[in-house]
């Protein structure tokens, strides 16, 4: 990467002058002490940067890189990745009268399915996303409104929630829990996949919800108050947020520890995502067996339960399917971004190479010395 | 010459205007005139005077109801109490703007609505600064309380008005009115009136070595006119009343009066004051009465804190400070326009919180918001980084072994401390001749006596001599001077503690200053100005045989022989050699008498009849005796000159000084009753003395009269000295001279070397010996100090042999050679006497085109009647209290007309080692060099050549004129031929540029010495701009003749009008307003005091040093803090980019990716400490190819590290990296599930990766130092967050670190997003450079190569003007200095 001539001078091994002096003056000496420190003559690498010492760093940096982002961008092109909206801003979508007559006040659920096939089989495990854009997760007075104490148990918190949580804090006169814009606008749609056989029946695909939050979230970081497994009594005293349906000890009565707090869909949706446009784990669909493909290609059907509306900021919402790899989802831009560094690096080498010859060969002989 | 007596005048041009005139009211009821001037100074307390009465006595209810008011004598210089320490401390640090703007962050994050980060959060950079600060303040107050408390401690001799008794008191117990005994080598605790002095004399001896550095003795005189001058000084007694000044801080002024119970009034001198924390030596006990306590001492209102310069790059650094406070702006800005914008499209969001606030509103809202998030764009912290960066590299400085000097055992002293950089700026160097260029250890060289001149060959073979073994004798003269005066050593180091208390005025040095001072015997320089060269003079040979005719019994009573001298030129000899001796203020010690030498006036030795007759004859008045004589009378009947004098009744006047007892006797007497002493009490004795001393006569044969005047002690007057007599001749060599200026040393030596030595000196006499007559005692009566608008110093004695009032004057040649007139009269004598003046003319020329320093010696004889006129009015001026000075200075300039031209000598200032080498190689880097010196334009003209200033080939172009309106004509014609020369040079370099490349160094340059008069037309408003445009267009400036004004006039001028960059070096007090007036200011340590060097930013030693400090420390301190400033706005640039990248993904709300803690961290801990580094040791350019190639110090200038542009390069580098830190990991996962805190995370890791690596490539070394800082900053960050992600479960509540950088860092797509990126972003940055180095490094080459070839037709060309020139003008060099013939003048290599 870089010249680095050692330019390592030893000491003068003479004190010159200093024991000519005789010992008691030599003692008082305001003389400098002569060592590489304080003489400023400490060994030091030299990184002279010049077209010689670079170029072969830079054929390094594009032999190495090319490599990597082919592999990249052919792992990336085999992850298998579907994507359906299904906000219902067109008037053919199936989805677009619940878009439309959505108020937060309606009991009764609206559904619409969305059919969609798949061209190729899914292998392996497959993650469900639902995806928003539009939607700014990360705006500075959202992020912070949670109160990370309430969410973690803390009893005086769920009664108190933090200040950071107005205007969603008191509702009612009843503390919010969990409080907060973030929760008060959790991602509440239901998703449900069925394929279609080849005789045109049916079929659920077992979507499973559990792993699909951190392990740090799920264990440490959100925790029911109360030692009671019950959750009810628990949050005895708390209103729900505003535009929640449910209470939140009743997100999944089925499953005790996904249920309040520690429910795995509010967890997911608590951690604030970084941009605009951002997609969150859904379901988890497992591989049953090596032999078969987790998702067949053929014909599927999304049943939506449209409940949250994206219309009024102009979001969109979407379901995602996707496999995933050791480097992630599926996202050719590394792949390509090393692949335009490594060559980009190779050509420099060579524009070096012959800048070197020109100019660096005549240089060799007089150094200035060091 | 011009700095004999330096510390009046440099105290008035330091306070000119502020003190220099009365505002006292005098006693006797003069006019005060000086009323109006009452308020001027800042010192006064409404003009009020202060009064001072014992506090033991009858005054004591007035002593109580006055001093009051007065302060005490404790002194506190801490700025804080415990107590209030800290509201104290942060009122103090609030008046930093940057930490005004820290407290506006902080209190910016507590409004809700803007609130970008936790309270807590914004408070860490505040807080952290305050802290540092803090402790600092604290350490360096508690430094100053501690010394405070040693100093108030120090326990001094009070008198006890109860016990009637001295006591030991504290000093911080002593009040105005007490009286303080002291002894010897003890330090003065207040100012105090002298009141007793166990010196018989009632002198007592002062060293200031505290105060301003030298080490010379000063004299001080009991207040006149006590009534009780008893043995032994009883304070019960005392019940007079003083008067004097409120306190003020000119340390050489002091007037007031003091008022006896009987109501006579004494007029009070600054002769009379002993200073605080000056020391007592050579005087067994003094009393003195308290005038002025701890602050309201002199020395302590002198006692100001440490110079403040700020530097050129800190004032551009301001500029672009500002710029980022630009870019803050408009990033803020188009944040909060963007956020309105954003706001404004939005439809009831679900996400927005509070969405009822207007988006005009909520822009502005965000503004401020944003100016928290993107605080770190202002590089408040750079301020306090540059801070400790300048102590890092001046602790370098300060340990460079190359700017130490082994002989003096002293180090490069920094007194500013933040101005290292400005060092490597330097466009204009201002220097001092005297002492800066040259050693200032004057040798006496040559003179020139009644027009004959005498060359003293072998005392130049002696200096050559010298000069070769120069190298070798430096460690053994060290030893050598410490053995000559052993035993004053040991008398010194009794001081006990002197120097710990009395440090005071120091307080604002560096502790190794102090070391300095503690450590006084380590210092070899106990005898100022007398090393072994300048003691060591070989006379003459003629010189010497004219003198022996003295000594002779044959004396040239007939003027048959021919080799014989006249009696008159030996008359001119004679007293040629007398006022070398005796014209001076030398105060003379022996090693057995430390200091001490209270000088016993002893009959002269020798006092035949015949010698008497002799000196009756030498002696001539060019008034009276001279000028009715015929020459053949004089030279041929000395006789009957004689027996005119005596029948015309100028025996009256005859006498010898007084003898023993009357001296001493008369101490304290008014001088003028002196006069009246008739010499019929005298005469007697001095003739049975002679007489008594008639059987030695014969040994007067032997040549040696050295030996002689040891051997003769038998006479009855001087038994007293027989005790002495054996230490005397034993350490006859070991008398030492202190004088007050080296030029005053080098005389008194080369009057010893002729055997015309003094001895002792006291108030009253001078006790001389004379070859051939011995010791001899001269009556002083008056000296007239040098001051340097006279440029003249006299001593009025009365002449030990003739009897008669005599003036001797020393000073410089225009001024003596205008003031010696042609004495009126016979025409033979006034041919003789203007034969000499020519004569003497001629020499003076060629003394100056030698280099050497030239004085005249002139004297005067006063008619008795002339002196009494004289006298009266002399007394009159030294007793006024108003404007004494004025009429002291008129009074003598009245006395010193009508000189007697006696001859003139030359001394040699040698140059300093290598100082032609510096000054090469200051000019070729690109350095203009100006000399502004008080010598002879000669003088000055050939030092410069001696010292390469001057080439061969350069055109000297003098201004001398009287005029103004001739000095605008000359200046016109001057720039004409200027313009030609350049003109003539474009056009050669035109036709050259065909043949060969034209190199630089081919130019003819011009070179200007203008003179002290000229100078003054040239910086009037008028003609201002036309001297500038010329001295621009020289090479070097030489001026001559110039006033400590003028110098600090010019610099001011160039600094001013062509802003560059000006530095000033200089030795002397004459010096100190150049110094101060300089961008950087460098003060040479060296032989005359600490003057400079207190008021300089820089001390060294040796001129020689510049160039390692200006070429190395410069260009380093220069290069690495503009590097490192760069660096440090491109790290903020950089890190603050990323947050306001992603502000386009948020709305623009102003939400951060990164955990707050280590947003504020990440500047304040994890990348702070690798810049530090990098601005103390980075190294650019190897130090010993600077100091070869001195032109990398103009090319480092030229090239600019810290221009606009590179801050915009700099800027824009900072942009792209940001942007590819912000939007590889942004591509990377846009459109996944990537959460706030994982997005950044990569970013953040990069980034950080980036700032440490983007400074690997900045570096232009690297050490172990540099990559364990940076190691462990990248560990420390990593450490960091992981720790805090595995940690934080509900701190730091807006954001969400748990578990984020694990999860992230397990990941292969971090590492990943962090390889490209890095990668990426460095790219353009290690292309920039290996292309730059690349083609610099052919550029430096074809450079170096032009350089050999350059250098070998200069050789040639040399050679061709020797031939052609050396026939027409031989350059005069200096005889010391054989080196510097200009054909063998070395080539620049």
């Amino acid at each position: 990467m870089m010249a680095s001539s050692y330019n390592a001078k030893e000491e003068d091994g003479h004190h010159s002058g200093a024991s000519s002096h005789g010992g008691a003056v030599a003692a008082k000496s305001k003389k400098p002490d002569n060592t590489a420190f304080k003489q400023q003559r400490l060994p030091a690498w030299q990184p002279i940067l010049t077209a010689g010492t670079v170029l072969p760093a830079f054929f390094v940096i594009g032999l190495i890189f090319i490599p990597i982002g082919i592999g990249l961008y052919v792992t990336s092109n085999n992850i298998k990745e579907f994507e359906i909206d299904y906000t219902g801003v067109d008037n053919h979508s199936p989805c677009y009268s619940c878009a439309n007559n959505f108020s937060w006040n309606s009991t009764t659920p609206c559904l619409c399915s969305v059919n969609f096939t798949l061209e190729q089989p899914f292998e392996n495990n497959v993650f469900m996303y639902y995806g928003l854009s539009n939607f700014y997760q990360n705006h500075r007075r959202y992020v912070k409104s949670r109160d990370d104490s309430q969410l973690n148990g803390d009893q005086s918190a769920l009664k108190n929630p933090s200040k950071e949580c107005e205007p969603y804090r008191i509702s009612d006169g009843q503390p919010i829990a969990p409080c907060g814009a973030i929760a008060n606008s959790l991602f509440n749609d239901t998703l449900e996949l069925y394929h279609i056989d080849s005789n045109g029946t049916r079929n659920a695909i077992p979507l499973v919800k559990k792993g699909i939050a951190w392990w740090t979230d799920k264990h440490v970081k959100f925790r029911n108050p109360g030692a009671n497994a019950n959750l009810t009594p628990a949050f005895q005293g708390t209103a729900k947020p505003v535009n929640w349906r449910k209470p939140v000890y009743e997100l999944d009565p089925s499953e005790p520890d996904n249920n309040g707090f520690i429910n795995e869909d509010f967890i997911v949706w608590m951690r604030t995502a970084a941009l605009p446009t951002f997609r969150k784990l859904y379901r988890i669909i497992q591989k049953k067996s090596s032999t078969t493909a987790t998702l067949p290609s053929g014909k599927y059907v999304l049943e939506i339960t449209y409940n949250y509306p994206v219309l009024s900021f102009n979001g969109s919402k979407r379901m995602i399917l996707s496999t995933i790899s050791w480097m992630g989802g599926k996202n050719p831009f590394l792949g390509i971004a090393y692949i335009t560094v490594g060559s980009i690096c190779f050509c420099l080498g060579v524009v070096l190479l012959i800048i070197h010859h020109k100019y660096d060969n005549r240089n060799n002989s007089a150094d200035i010395p060091n | 010459m011009e700095r004999l007596h330096w510390v009046q005048h440099r105290c008035r041009s330091l306070l000119a205007g502020d003190s220099g005139r009365g505002w006292y009211s005098a006693p006797d009821g003069l006019p005060s005139k000086s009323s109006p001037d009452a308020h001027c100074s800042p010192h006064r307390v409404s003009g009020k005077r202060r009064t001072v009465s014992a506090q033991h006595g009858p005054h004591q209810h007035e002593h109580e109801a006055v001093s009051k008011s007065y302060k005490g004598n404790a002194i506190r210089t801490t700025k804080y109490r415990l107590l209030t320490f800290i509201p104290m401390n942060l009122f103090e640090q609030f008046h930093r703007a940057a930490n005004l703007y820290f407290l506006f962050l902080a209190l910016l994050n507590w409004v809700p609505v803007v609130e970008a980060f936790q309270k807590e959060i914004t408070m860490i950079p505040l807080l952290v600064v305050l802290t540092v600060i803090a402790i600092k303040d604290a350490l360096e107050d508690y430094r100053r309380y501690l010394f405070d408390k040693k100093v108030n401690n120090n326990v001094a001799r009070v008198f006890c008005g109860k016990q009637k008794a001295y006591i030991d008191q504290c000093w911080k117990d002593v009040r105005v009115g007490d009286f303080v005994r002291l002894s010897c080598n003890e330090i003065i605790p207040a100012d105090m009136l002298l009141l007793y002095s166990s010196d018989p004399r009632g002198v007592c001896y002062i060293e200031t070595a505290n105060l301003d550095g030298e080490t010379n003795l000063k004299q001080r005189q009991v207040v006149p006119d006590l009534p009780l001058q008893g043995a032994e000084f009883t304070p019960e007694t005392f019940h007079s009343r003083i008067e004097c000044e409120n306190p003020n801080n000119d340390l050489s002024r002091f007037r007031g009066y003091m008022e006896h119970s009987s109501g006579v009034r004494v007029g009070l001198h600054n002769s009379n004051l002993l200073l605080r924390s000056c020391t007592i030596r050579n005087t067994e006990t003094v009393v003195g009465i308290v005038v002025y306590a701890g602050h309201e001492t002199k020395a302590m209102m002198n006692n100001s804190g440490p110079r403040y310069k700020r530097s050129q790059l800190e004032k551009r650094l301001n500029t672009d400070v500002l710029w980022c406070v630009v870019l803050l702006i408009v990033m803020c800005l188009i944040s909060a326009v963007g956020h309105g914008l954003w706001l404004k499209n939005l439809k009831d969001p679900i996400f927005v919180v509070d969405g009822e606030t207007a988006p005009a509103l909520a822009g502005f809202y965000v503004f401020w918001t944003m100016i928290i998030v993107l605080q770190v764009l202002i590089p408040i912290s750079l301020y306090v980084s540059i801070e400790i960066v300048k102590l890092g590299q001046i602790y370098f400085i300060h340990n460079d072994l190359a700017l130490y000097n082994e002989q003096l055992d002293s180090r490069i002293q920094c007194r500013a401390l933040n101005i290292t950089e400005d060092l490597g700026q330097i466009q204009y160097l201002f220097s001092d001749k005297t002492g800066t260029l040259t050693e200032n250890k004057m040798v006496f060289r040559r003179c020139s006596i009644y027009g004959v001149e005498y060359p003293h060959e072998e005392n130049a073979r002696r200096l050559e001599v010298y000069e070769a073994e120069k190298d070798k004798a430096a460690g053994r003269s060290v030893t050598l001077k410490s053995g000559c005066s052993g035993k004053s050593l040991s008398c010194r180091s009794l001081s006990c503690n002197r120097s710990s208390v009395s440090l005071h005025t120091l307080t604002a040095e560096s502790e190794d200053e102090e070391d300095q001072l503690s450590n006084p015997s380590n210092q070899p320089r106990t005898s100022a100005f007398s090393s072994r060269m300048a003691k060591e003079v070989v006379p003459d040979p003629e010189l010497l045989r004219k003198l022996n005719w003295l000594c002779s019994p044959m004396l040239p009573l007939n003027e048959g022989s021919s080799g014989s001298p006249s009696s008159r030129e030996l008359t001119y000899i004679t007293d040629f050699f007398l006022a070398l001796a005796i014209c001076n203020s030398v105060v003379v010690s022996s090693p057995s008498q430390p200091r001490h030498v209270v000088p016993e006036a002893r009959t002269p030795l020798k006092s035949l009849e015949e010698i008497k007759l002799m000196f009756q004859r030498f002696s001539f008045s060019p008034f009276s005796a001279l000028s009715t004589l015929s020459p053949p009378q004089i030279k041929g009947s000395p006789r009957s000159f004689t027996s005119r004098l005596f029948t015309r009744g100028k025996a009256g006047s005859f006498t010898f000084s007084p003898s023993p007892s009357s001296t001493t006797a008369d101490t304290g007497s008014d001088p003028g009753q002196e006069s009246s002493l008739e010499t019929s009490t005298l005469r007697p004795k001095l003739d049975s003395s002679a007489g008594g001393e008639g059987g030695n006569a014969g040994q007067m044969e032997d040549a040696d009269a050295e030996d002689d005047s040891k051997d003769i002690q038998t006479n009855p007057d001087g038994s007293r000295q027989d005790v002495d007599v054996d230490s005397e001749s034993d350490c006859d060599d070991d008398l030492l001279y202190e004088a007050e200026s080296p030029d005053e040393a080098a005389l008194v030596h080369a009057a010893r070397a002729y055997r015309c030595t003094l001895r002792g000196r006291s108030a009253e006499g001078l006790l001389v010996d004379l070859p051939g007559i011995g010791s001899l005692a001269v009556q002083l009566l008056h000296i007239l100090p040098f001051d340097s608008n006279r440029k003249r110093m006299s001593v009025v004695v009365r002449h030990p042999l003739t009897g008669q009032v005599v003036v001797y004057t020393k000073g410089a040649d225009s001024v003596i050679m205008d003031l010696a007139e042609t004495p009126k009269g016979a025409e033979q004598a006034q041919d003789i006497y203007n034969h000499i003046r020519e004569q003497t003319q001629k020499h003076l020329d060629s003394y100056a085109r030698e280099g050497l320093r030239t004085l005249c010696i002139a004297k005067k004889v006063l008619e008795e009647e002339e002196y009494e006129v004289w006298l009266k009015r002399q007394l009159v001026a030294e007793s006024s209290i108003e404007n004494r000075e004025e009429l002291l200075l008129e009074s003598a300039q009245r006395l010193e007309t009508n000189l007697t031209l006696l001859g003139t000598t030359g001394i040699v200032d040698r140059l300093q080692e290598e100082v032609p080498e510096t000054i090469e190689a200051l000019q070729r880097a690109g350095i203009k060099v100006w000399v502004l010196t008080g010598d002879k334009q000669e003088t000055a003209i050939n030092i410069a050549y001696a010292c390469k200033l001057l080439r061969p080939n350069d055109q000297l172009l003098t201004a001398n004129c009287g005029s103004k309106d001739a000095c605008a004509a000359l200046l016109e014609e001057l720039k004409l031929e200027v313009q030609r020369g350049a003109d003539s040079v474009t056009e050669l370099a035109a036709a050259e540029t065909h043949g060969e490349s034209s190199p630089a160094g081919s130019v003819e340059s011009f070179v200007l010495v203008i003179d002290g008069q000229t100078l003054d037309w040239a910086l009037q408003e008028e003609l201002k701009s036309d001297f500038l445009d010329l001295s621009r267009r020289c090479k070097a400036v030489i001026c001559c003749r110039s006033t400590p004004l003028q110098k600090s006039q010019v610099v001011r001028l160039i600094r001013d009008q062509l802003g560059v960059m000006t530095l000033a070096v200089g030795d002397g007090a004459n010096d100190v307003s150049m110094i101060q007036m300089a961008d950087v200011g460098i003060g040479i340590s060296g032989q005359e005091g600490m003057q400079a060097v207190m008021s300089s930013d820089f001390a060294i030693s040796r001129f020689k040093h510049l160039s390692k400090l200006l070429l190395v420390h410069g260009h380093w301190c220069y290069s690495r803090l503009a590097n490192m400033v760069l660096y440090f706005i491109y790290k903020n640039v950089m890190y603050v980019n990323l947050l306001f990248w992603y502000q386009f993904f948020c709305g623009f709300s102003g939400s951060v990716m990164t955990n707050s803690w280590v947003l504020i961290f990440f500047n304040l801990l994890f990348t702070s400490v690798p810049p530090l580094i990098y601005g103390v040791l980075d190294r650019d350019t190897p130090a010993h190819t600077l100091m070869e190639f001195p032109e990398l110090y103009q090319a480092a200038q030229t090239s600019k590290v810290y221009v606009p542009y590179m801050f915009w390069i700099t800027v824009l580098d900072a942009f792209y990296q940001s942007l590819v830190c912000f939007f590889v990991p942004y591509f990377a996962l846009a459109g996944s599930d990537v959460g706030v805190l994982s997005f950044g995370s990569p970013i953040n890791a990069s980034a950080l990766l980036i700032i440490l690596l983007h400074q690997v490539l900045e570096s232009h070394t690297l050490t172990w130092i540099h990559i364990l800082v940076l190691v462990l900053s990248g560990a420390f960050y990593f450490g960091f967050v992981l720790v805090f992600s595995v940690l934080c479960v509900s701190c730091s509540p807006p954001t969400n670190p748990l578990g984020v950088e694990t999860l992230q860092m397990s990941q292969p797509l971090f590492y990943i997003i962090c390889t490209v990126t890095v990668v990426t972003a460095l790219l353009p940055r290690v292309l920039f450079r290996a292309l730059h180095s690349t083609l610099r490094r052919s550029a430096a080459l074809r450079l170096a190569q032009m350089d050999k070839a350059d250098a070998e037709q200069y050789h040639k060309r040399m050679q061709r003007w020797n031939l052609s020139h050396s026939r027409v003008h031989r350059v005069p060099v200096c005889a010391d200095n054989p080196s510097l013939e200009p054909s063998s003048a070395s080539v620049v290599s």
